[in-house]
């Protein structure tokens, strides 16, 4: 028992947690013919069956049911505020498979030149009243009884009155912005608390301007539009959800790191090593020490940047994106490649944290500038 | 029940639905044919934001998850539970946090609270799964780009609507959380005083932005969350931004239909 909370334990550390899903994630939606291929060879559209879906849910389930057992799970998950993101998980999860199940079966028919299922003849249309009204009274009766039940059930989370003294450990953001906490710990506010929710709304707001493909319009589809649907997966369930699930149940005390099954000790010790680029080039690669000059110190860090942004784009251009640039043109092939990128620094730059312990890229502090 | 009992219900049921008063209410009367039945959605204010036809696939709850209109009921329940909180609930820094163990101990059947506050996680959720069905449908394609656009606003006001009343309660859980969400406001680029760019925007050694005239600092009216922030983040709750969220739900809703009501595959 033990042994399997601590292998849990370690599964769930970001670095484990977010290196597998990061691998897999391209498999189980892929982004191109290439992994499509890879996803047909690895069965890995079984998921999205109903055999697919009940297995998916067991273990879901059974996690769950095993978790509540463990008290440090206990205490965190059954926090009054946390329960609705355990419905959540499990809401995301059966939709995800519910839509993916209907995209793949569509799919086939699409394959084999038949209508999709969400086809009927145009002139053969229903009555709103009673085909639809009735489907939504009881859609609203049904959310009323579980609201009224979760009311009852469940009181709403008072604590002590507040005190501007006495700060809890860990404060903790609304669930829903656990997210860009959880940036916190890799960008500076400016980046995690105004860059990037301003980029995700004016991302969001951009999608049907930069998607110039017609195709699965009115249907679930999945292969016709196999490279929208796995960045929208990849923002919605890897940026969002899962920097959420992992923002509510998995951070404690001073933002430490806890598994799911580790009790939230005030006093775990994480080593705070962390190292500016312009430190490593200086005093580790040329043992000069630092430069006076703010531009001459922060030069590598922000070409570095500059490069980032603006070397890549038509780099990618010429090369693996050739069929998407000419597809969609300058403009938006610009906006669509600075968005992606933005969205990709944040794993980067996650990953230079573990593995060289990167502090900023470009960091002059004396003007709230680090990156 | 006999044949003639039955019988005489009926007509008692036709006779209501032809009375003065019904018709006056209710123009076409009981629904009983085609005609009537197109006439009641018709006719009715709230059952005209749908069209009276639809496709087939468009009342099947796979197709739409009804979580576009459940986001709207949500929103409704909110509303009427906001506003039977209002009658109890002073936002003030002396009585807010008290009025919350009133309403706990002393409001008869006091769910209230509690149907509002998981109903507004609940919303959230909802119109994250709205996205997501629009998104997986390729609703958002020409020409409903614009009403997706509108969408991601409803998202964004959402979430703020839920942020501002996170604070009401006035407990530890509330104040700590919008002091971490706030905070990140101090770091806006150029429009807060720990921002990128801020002390450029300065007339010689004056400095225009600083602690107590950055964005934060309009936010919560003063430099740190208290008895201003309390009050600000109350109007907002209950007036400022329930105001322009039912704008953009009438641009929302009225668009669906304009741009050719519910997605259909061609």
């Amino acid at each position: 028992m033990d042994l399997i909370k601590s292998v849990i334990n370690t599964l769930a550390s970001p670095t484990i947690l977010f290196t597998l899903i990061i691998v897999t994630f391209f498999f189980i939606f892929p982004l191109n013919d290439w992994f499509y291929r890879w996803n047909k060879r690895l069965k890995l559209d079984s998921f999205w069956t109903n055999r697919g879906g009940i297995k998916m849910f067991i273990i879901l389930l059974v996690f769950f049911a095993f978790g509540l057992f463990d008290e440090n799970f206990r205490l965190i998950v059954l926090k009054p505020d946390n329960v609705p993101i355990v419905g959540l998980i499990f809401l995301v999860a059966f939709f995800t498979w519910l839509s993916m199940k209907q995209a793949v079966d569509n799919d086939v028919h699409i394959e084999n030149n038949e209508n999709v299922n969400e086809y009927s003849d145009p002139d053969d249309k229903v009555l709103t009243w009673p085909d639809l009204v009735y489907i939504e009274l009881i859609a609203l009766v049904l959310c009323t009884v579980l609201l009224i039940v979760w009311s009852i059930g469940l009181q709403a989370p008072l604590e002590e009155p507040a005190n501007p003294t006495l700060s809890p450990n860990p404060a903790k953001a609304p669930w829903y912005f656990l997210g860009l906490q959880e940036m916190l710990v890799y960008f500076d506010p400016w980046i995690a608390g105004v860059l990037f929710p301003s980029l995700m709304i004016v991302g969001l707001m951009a999608i049907p301007y930069l998607d110039t493909n017609k195709k699965g319009v009115g249907y679930y589809s999945f292969k016709q539009r196999m490279m929208a649907v796995s960045l929208y997966m990849f923002g919605w369930l890897v940026l969002w959800v899962l920097l959420i699930i992992i923002g509510t149940f998995l951070r404690g005390p001073n933002w430490n790191f806890f598994g799911p099954f580790e009790y939230w000790d005030l006093h775990k010790l994480q080593p705070l090593t962390n190292i500016n680029l312009s430190e490593y080039v200086y005093i580790i690669w040329f043992s000069t020490g630092m430069p006076d000059n703010i531009l001459l110190r922060e030069i590598w860090g922000i070409l570095l940047i500059l490069g980032y942004f603006l070397i890549l784009p038509p780099l990618f251009a010429k090369t693996w994106l050739k069929n998407l640039y000419n597809r969609l043109g300058n403009f938006r092939y610009s906006v669509f490649i600075i968005l992606i990128l933005f969205a990709l620094s944040m794993p980067i730059k996650m990953y230079l944290r573990w593995m060289v312990n990167l502090k900023y890229i470009v960091a002059i502090p004396e003007y709230f500038f680090n990156i | 029940m006999s044949k003639s009992e039955k019988k005489k219900k009926e007509s008692i049921l036709l006779r209501l639905g032809n009375s003065q008063v019904w018709k006056s209410i209710i123009r076409s009367g009981v629904p009983r044919d085609r005609r009537g039945r197109m006439l009641s959605v018709l006719n009715s204010v709230f059952l005209h934001l749908h069209p009276v036809r639809m496709p087939k696939h468009a009342v099947k709850l796979k197709y739409t998850w009804c979580m576009g209109g459940l986001s709207f009921y949500i929103f409704l329940v909110l509303t009427i539970t906001g506003i039977l909180l209002m009658f109890y609930y002073r936002p003030t820094i002396e009585y807010a946090y008290t009025d919350m163990i009133d309403l706990r101990e002393q409001v008869p059947l006091g769910i209230m609270r509690e149907i509002h506050r998981w109903g507004a996680h609940l919303m959230v959720i909802t119109v994250w799964l709205h996205m997501f069905r629009v998104f997986m449908t390729g609703s958002y394609k020409s020409p409903r780009e614009f009403n997706w656009v509108v969408g991601v606003m409803l998202l964004t006001l959402t979430l703020l609507l839920s942020f501002t009343g996170y604070l009401l309660p006035w407990d530890q859980l509330a104040i700590w959380a919008i002091t971490v969400g706030t905070n990140m406001a101090r770091a806006t680029p150029f429009l807060g005083h720990e921002g990128p760019g801020a002390a450029l925007l300065s007339i010689g050694d004056i400095n225009l932005v600083h602690a107590g005239s950055d964005v934060r600092f309009a936010l919560l009216g003063g430099r740190f969350v208290g008895e201003a922030a309390l009050l600000r983040f109350y109007v907002l709750h209950c007036i400022g931004l329930p105001f322009i969220i039912v704008i953009f739900m009438a641009v929302h809703f009225w668009r669906i239909r304009k741009d050719g009501g519910i997605s259909t595959p061609l």
